[in-house]
C-alpha cells in the first residue's frame, strides 16, 4: 500500500502517510490533536468524511479501543457560510 | 421578530416526515427545514419496494412512500422550507438556518433532529481519483435526475445499500463487474444478493480493493483476498477494468448539531458510530430536543418513520398537553410497531445499540 497516495481529509489534502506521521512523529494520540495541528477536519465538510477513518487509524496505530476516544469538537456553523452572510446577518432578520 | 415555532424539524427524511405526520395530529406550528430541493430524504431516490408488514409500507415503493407521507400534511399547520440548511442550534430555542437569502434565526418549543447519516469513506490507492462515487450519488444521479451515471461499475459493499444499487444500476443498463464485501458475509438480505447473483454479478466476500488506477480518471481496480484478520493476502490481485468503483460501505449518524448543542454523544459501534443518547420517546438529555431516524443510530428507513411518529408524538404531548389515554395509546402502538419491525434477524445488531444507548445512561 503507497500510504502517500490514500487521501484521508480531502479538504485539507491530508494523506494516510500525514496522518501515520502525525500519530508517529508528532506523537498525537487523538482526532482532536490532529485537527489542531494537521488541521485534517477542518475543512469544507467538517470532519465529515475523514473524521471516522482518522479515528480508525489512531485506534489501529496506537491499539485503542475505538470506542474509548472523544469526538472531535465541533462548533457551529455546522455548514459552510461565507463571511458575506455572516456580514449581512441582522438581528431580527 | 425572528419566527416562532411550536415545532422545529430539521431533516424532511422518513423521520422528519413522520415525526410531522403525528405532531400535525395534535398541535399546529410545525416547521420542517430540510437543505434539500425536495422533501423525502432518501425515500425520494428509493425506486424499490420495501419489505416487511403492511404497517411499515410494505411492498410500497420508497418514492411513493415519500408521497404518502407529504399528501398526508396539512399546509395550514406544517411549513416546509426546502434548500434551506440548520447550521447552528443553541438551546433551549433558537435555531440558525441558511438559505439563499443568508441567516435567520428560528425560535422554537421543540426541535426534532432527523438530520440522517452521512456515507463512509474508505481509504485505498487513489481514493480521489475521479470515477469513485458514493452509492449515494449514484441513486441520486439515476433516480432524481434520469442520468446514467456509469458504464462498467466495481461495487464496494454488500450491505442492502450495495446490492440495491447495483441492481438499480442494472435496471438503468449499466454493468455490474461485481460486488466485493471485506466482511466474510453478505450483510444484506438474501433476497437481494440471490437477484444480482442470478443476473451473473459475483459477489466476493473477504474481499477488497487495494487502489483504483488510470490516468486522470479510474480505468481499472485492483482488488485482493482478505485473510482471518482482514490482512490483505499476497498474490491474491486481480484486475477488474471499470470506469467507476461506487462505495457501499455503510453509514455514520449526523450528530454535529446535537453535539454542538451540548446533548450526551455516546460511541455506539451497533448503530454505526457517535450518537446522541435519548430514552425511549426519542428524547436527548436536553429536555425538549429530540432524534429521530438515522441520526440517533443507522437503521432502515422503517425504523426511522417510528422514531419520528414517536419524537412527534411526545414533543406535541408536551405542547398541548391533550388527553393522556389519547397519549398513552399511540405510544404503546409505536413501541409495538418498532419491537415487531426490530425482532427480525438482521436487527439484532440495532436492537443491542439502541438497548446499550438507552440502559447505559438514564
Amino acid at each position: 500500500m503507497k500510504d502517500d497516495q490514500i487521501i484521508i481529509c480531502r479538504c485539507e489534502d491530508g494523506t494516510l502517510a500525514d496522518v501515520k506521521d502525525a500519530i508517529h512523529r508528532l506523537g498525537l494520540r487523538s482526532v482532536e490533536e490532529i485537527k489542531r495541528v494537521k488541521r485534517f477536519g477542518m475543512g469544507h465538510c467538517q470532519g465529515k468524511t475523514c473524521g471516522k477513518l482518522i479515528s480508525q487509524i489512531i485506534s489501529r496505530e496506537l491499539n485503542i479501543s475505538y470506542e474509548d476516544m472523544a469526538p472531535a469538537t465541533t462548533r457551529q456553523p455546522a455548514k459552510a457560510v461565507s463571511v458575506k452572510e455572516f456580514a449581512s446577518y441582522q438581528e431580527g432578520n | 421578530m425572528s419566527e416562532e415555532y411550536n415545532i422545529v424539524i430539521v431533516g424532511a427524511g422518513p423521520a422528519g416526515l413522520a415525526a410531522a405526520t403525528t405532531a400535525s395530529k395534535y398541535t399546529n406550528k410545525i416547521l420542517i427545514v430540510d437543505e434539500n430541493i425536495k422533501p423525502g430524504g432518501q425515500l425520494s431516490k428509493q425506486t424499490h419496494k420495501f419489505f416487511g408488514s403492511k404497517n411499515h409500507y410494505a411492498s410500497v415503493r420508497g418514492v411513493n412512500i415519500c408521497n404518502i407521507l407529504l399528501d398526508g400534511l396539512s399546509k395550514e399547520k406544517v411549513c416546509f422550507r426546502p434548500e434551506t440548511s440548520a447550521i447552528g442550534f443553541y438551546k433551549p430555542d433558537t435555531l440558525i438556518i441558511q438559505d439563499k437569502e443568508g441567516l435567520h434565526k428560528i425560535k422554537g418549543n421543540k426541535f426534532i433532529f432527523a438530520t440522517g447519516a452521512i456515507e463512509n469513506m474508505v481509504s485505498f490507492e487513489n481514493n480521489d481519483l475521479p470515477g469513485v462515487y458514493g452509492a449515494g450519488a449514484m441513486q441520486t444521479l439515476m433516480n432524481l435526475y434520469g442520468v446514467k451515471p456509469a458504464e462498467k461499475v466495481l461495487m464496494l459493499g454488500a450491505g442492502n445499500i450495495g446490492l440495491i444499487v447495483s441492481y438499480q444500476l442494472m435496471q438503468a443498463g449499466v454493468e455490474i463487474m461485481g460486488v466485493v464485501e471485506a466482511s466474510p458475509f453478505i450483510g444484506g438480505y438474501h433476497v437481494h444478493a440471490a437477484k444480482l447473483r442470478r443476473m451473473g454479478v459475483p459477489i466476493l466476500t473477504s474481499h477488497t480493493v487495494k487502489g483504483v488506477y488510470g490516468d486522470g480518471k479510474v480505468e481499472k481496480a485492483i482488488i485482493h483476498k482478505l485473510g482471518g484478520g482482514f490482512e490483505p493476502l499476497h498474490g491474491t490481485e486481480k484486475t477488474i477494468e471499470i470506469d467507476t468503483l461506487c462505495l457501499a460501505v455503510g453509514l455514520t449518524p449526523s450528530v454535529e448539531l446535537l453535539h454542538q448543542a451540548g446533548c450526551n454523544i455516546k460511541f455506539i459501534k451497533e448503530l454505526s458510530g457517535y450518537v446522541s443518547v435519548h430514552d425511549d420517546m426519542m428524547e436527548t438529555n436536553i429536555p425538549g430536543v429530540f432524534v429521530a431516524g438515522d441520526a440517533s443510530g443507522v437503521e432502515e428507513a422503517s425504523a426511522a418513520m417510528l422514531e419520528g411518529n414517536m419524537a412527534g408524538l411526545k414533543a406535541a404531548y408536551d405542547i398541548e398537553g391533550f388527553n393522556r389515554s389519547v397519549f398513552l395509546n399511540e405510544k404503546e402502538i409505536v413501541e409495538f410497531e418498532l419491537k415487531s419491525l426490530r425482532t427480525g434477524p438482521f436487527c439484532e445488531r440495532a436492537q443491542a445499540g439502541k438497548k446499550r444507548l438507552m440502559v447505559e445512561e438514564r
